[in-house]
């Protein structure tokens, strides 16, 4: 058996144990990473030379650099020349039905309330015509395409649209931002690519189509948002569903271009598989994710619900670059038994009157530790900039950590920037409350964390927003007692 | 109802309770009054199942079985209340999202049908007036902002609407004006009847002048030392505590 088999039949021996019994037979490249990678990766997607020429550059980056060791998270070193960079998904085995479904994974799904059709989709059971993925998925392309709205996979839109592209990518998180950026630059898979024409409201959340296709992200995703002038949209990344992959590390990168007047919304529930209870296995989510508001009020807004991936490290920014244009970043992160979280965001205020809001809830529980780090930055030319944070941890248990480091960068005197942090514990006194109630202590500890979050959850589109809760819950089970 | 035997408990090593008897039939009020320190709260806490309080010797029975065997919210469940003397704040969580959660994990427990949201909204509004509670305050979180006053009606509002069969009220008059006073009595009064019984425990003299008790009893040293009618309660209020501190043999 040689190693790659060795490492698939791995994989699948372990994906199976969580419940995915389909094999997903792929194309394999073989170990390693070099210009040669990087050019079999380009030609495969058969993409222009510009887009091989930066590729090549953000590599060439890449070697210069050092992995950053800043982060409060450990793990054993990434052998970056022991990892496949190019998997072409062939075809996924389907289920015949959801009975042949790991029970513990179809419980999950219906703890979470996740609708049954939606359950197939996920599971890789075979629909029913009427429902079919693919029917669906046409009909939301439609309505979009009706408004001029561009939803595709970032390969169909450099294909498609590669002036867009071109003018785009790398704009606000360029190669050389940092050392996972540059890695992404250079082999970047795919991902989606989103494109608002001005003065367009997208008629729809981009997010039950994302979740129907949500099946194979890549491990070197890049995502491309733009919003012209006057647009709106908002966008759902991931899902409540627990997410195995077959790939520990995920280095991606989500740029976010807001133009003159327009909104990004941009929701992420984040489930990936956090490893065992002895803190075995898991995702590494190393992803690098910023915005720019670049024309005046424009708007981008971060909400983030991260409770897998056994090593989140991401800090969802904006760069407020046009007059009165306003970031927010609101941010729930609950990290288990081993997990480690080192997430919060960065606020750079360059325009006039910018506004910016943090809200950063941690929940700790079993042996985990969850930092917040966030950068405020008020440059010179920033007159009249306000920021406000609030970065609350709540803590479960005893053995568990919570970190806050706040940075701020002041330049101009006209400034407001105010932080508030706090940190508590689940009070038992809360607890026994609800219990004296009738209110069991899971539900207690559900209940108390959800109103614990709620300024956050409130933020999510009401459909995940529900699904959060319950996911909230689910990560926490067993934490208490 | 509730039959508590030779009652012993100790917390964190220190026995507050020291033998304590208790029956409470259905239909009854009982007072339970003491000077600070006596073992009142030990009691209302014990019963309801509170954490770090050691049974260490005697019995209680509830409807026949033995409750030490149940989990708080099993307690709950069965039909027993705590109103708590520092009802806690909980934070993003509304009264209507709290109590809904409670209704119908106790019906589930009962094998009934969760209440629909708008026969819970009815059920809600009908009890808010019963202790003259604002209909705004159902949507605010649990307690949080709460004057005293209001999160002792609070209680009371809760316990209208899980209707108990015991209630433990721990000194829910502590801190209340006159106003707020008659208010929780009101609703207390409303909801006794011929089913459910009701156990107060209370410093003063005053609050058992609208709830009626039937019977009174006087903890001292964590041992119910006397037992009467609602007469006790003004000889005590009359002759203050340190008539059974003094000389609490005589007293028995």
């Amino acid at each position: 058996m040689t190693e790659e088999d060795k490492i698939l039949e791995e994989f699948t021996r372990s994906e199976y144990k969580y419940g995915f019994t389909s094999n997903i037979e792929q194309e394999l490249l073989s170990k390693g990473l070099s210009e040669e990678t990087v050019r079999f990766i380009s030609a495969k997607k058969d993409e222009p030379e510009w887009l091989l020429e930066w590729r090549l550059k953000a590599f060439r980056h890449w070697q210069t650099l050092r992995e950053p060791k800043w982060p409060k998270v450990e793990y054993p070193p990434i052998d970056f020349q022991d990892i496949s960079y190019y998997a072409e998904p062939k075809e996924k085995k389907k289920l015949d039905s959801l009975d042949d479904l790991d029970p513990e994974i179809r419980s999950t799904y219906e703890k979470l309330g996740i609708p049954l059709e939606e359950q197939k989709m996920l599971a890789g059971v075979a629909v029913d015509a009427v429902l079919d993925s693919v029917s669906v998925a046409t009909t939301f392309k439609e309505t979009l395409a009706e408004k001029g709205v561009i939803f595709c996979s970032m390969s169909e839109a450099v294909q498609n649209h590669p002036e867009l592209v071109r003018k785009n990518i790398g704009s606000v998180v360029p190669y050389t931002d940092n050392f996972y950026a540059a890695l992404n630059s250079a082999v970047f898979s795919d991902g989606s690519f989103c494109y608002i024409p001005a003065g367009v409201r997208c008629p729809m959340e981009l997010s039950t189509y994302f979740r129907i296709n949500a099946a194979n992200t890549g491990q070197f995703e890049r995502t491309l948002i733009v919003a012209e002038e006057g647009s709106y949209v908002s966008y759902l990344e991931g899902c409540t569903a627990p997410m195995r992959d077959e790939n520990q590390l995920h280095a991606a990168v989500v740029e976010l271009v807001a133009h003159k007047d327009s909104e990004i919304k941009y929701s992420t529930v984040q489930n990936w598989y956090p490893g065992d209870k002895d803190g075995k296995g898991g995702i590494y989510n190393f992803v690098t994710k910023r915005g720019i508001c670049k024309g005046d009020r424009a708007k981008i807004s971060w909400t983030q619900v991260e409770t897998g991936s056994a090593i989140t490290w991401k800090y969802p920014s904006v760069i407020l670059k046009g007059d009165h244009s306003i970031g927010e970043f609101y941010s729930v992160a609950v990290t288990n038994n081993y997990q480690q979280a080192d997430t919060g965001t960065k606020m750079i205020h360059l325009g006039q009157n910018t506004k910016s809001r943090i809200v950063s809830k941690g929940i700790s529980a079993g042996k985990s530790n969850n930092s917040y780090r966030g950068l405020v930055k008020i440059s010179r030319k920033a007159r009249n900039a306000r920021n406000f944070s609030q970065c609350d941890s709540l803590l479960m248990g005893d053995q568990c950590g919570a970190h806050t480091f706040p940075y701020l960068e002041v330049s101009h005197p006209s400034a407001i920037v105010e932080h508030e942090a706090t940190t508590s514990k689940i009070g038992e006194d809360v607890l026994f409350y609800c219990q004296q109630r009738g209110i069991n202590e899971e539900d207690s500890v559900a209940l108390i964390v959800n109103g614990y979050c709620k300024e956050v959850l409130n933020n999510l589109p009401m459909e995940f927003a529900v699904e959060a809760q319950k996911l909230l819950a689910i990560s926490l089970e067993g934490s208490v007692g | 109802m509730l039959s508590i035997k030779d009652l012993h408990v100790s917390i964190a090593g220190k026995e507050i309770l020291k033998g304590l008897n208790l029956e409470v039939k259905k239909g009854e009020v009982h007072a339970i009054m003491g000077p600070n320190g006596s073992g009142k709260s030990t009691l209302a806490s014990v019963l309801a199942g509170r954490e770090d309080y050691e049974i260490t010797k005697g019995e209680i029975y509830f409807h026949q079985q033995d409750l030490t065997e149940w989990d708080p919210d099993v307690r709950a469940k069965e039909g027993i209340f705590l109103a708590f003397q520092y009802p806690v704040e909980i934070p993003g969580v509304s009264n209507a999202n709290f109590l809904k959660t409670a209704v119908n994990e106790i019906r589930k427990y009962k094998g009934l049908d969760p209440l629909t949201a708008v026969d819970f909204l009815k059920l809600i509004k009908e009890k808010a007036r019963l202790v003259e509670l604002d209909a705004s305050m159902i949507n605010r979180s649990v307690n949080e902002g709460f004057s005293g006053g209001e999160k002792k009606r609070n209680e009371i509002f809760q316990m209208a609407v899980l209707e108990p069969e015991l209630a433990i009220m721990d000194e829910t008059d502590s801190g209340l004006d006159i106003d707020a006073l008659r208010i929780v009595s009101d609703g207390v009064n409303h909801l006794r009847s011929d089913d459910n019984a009701f156990v107060v425990i209370t410093h003063y003299q005053r609050l058992l002048n609208y709830i009626v008790p039937d019977v009174v009893h006087v903890l001292h040293d964590g041992k119910i030392v006397r037992s009467g009618d609602k007469s006790l309660a003004l000889e005590l209020e009359e002759k203050g505590y340190d008539w059974i501190k003094s000389d609490p043999a005589s007293a028995v």
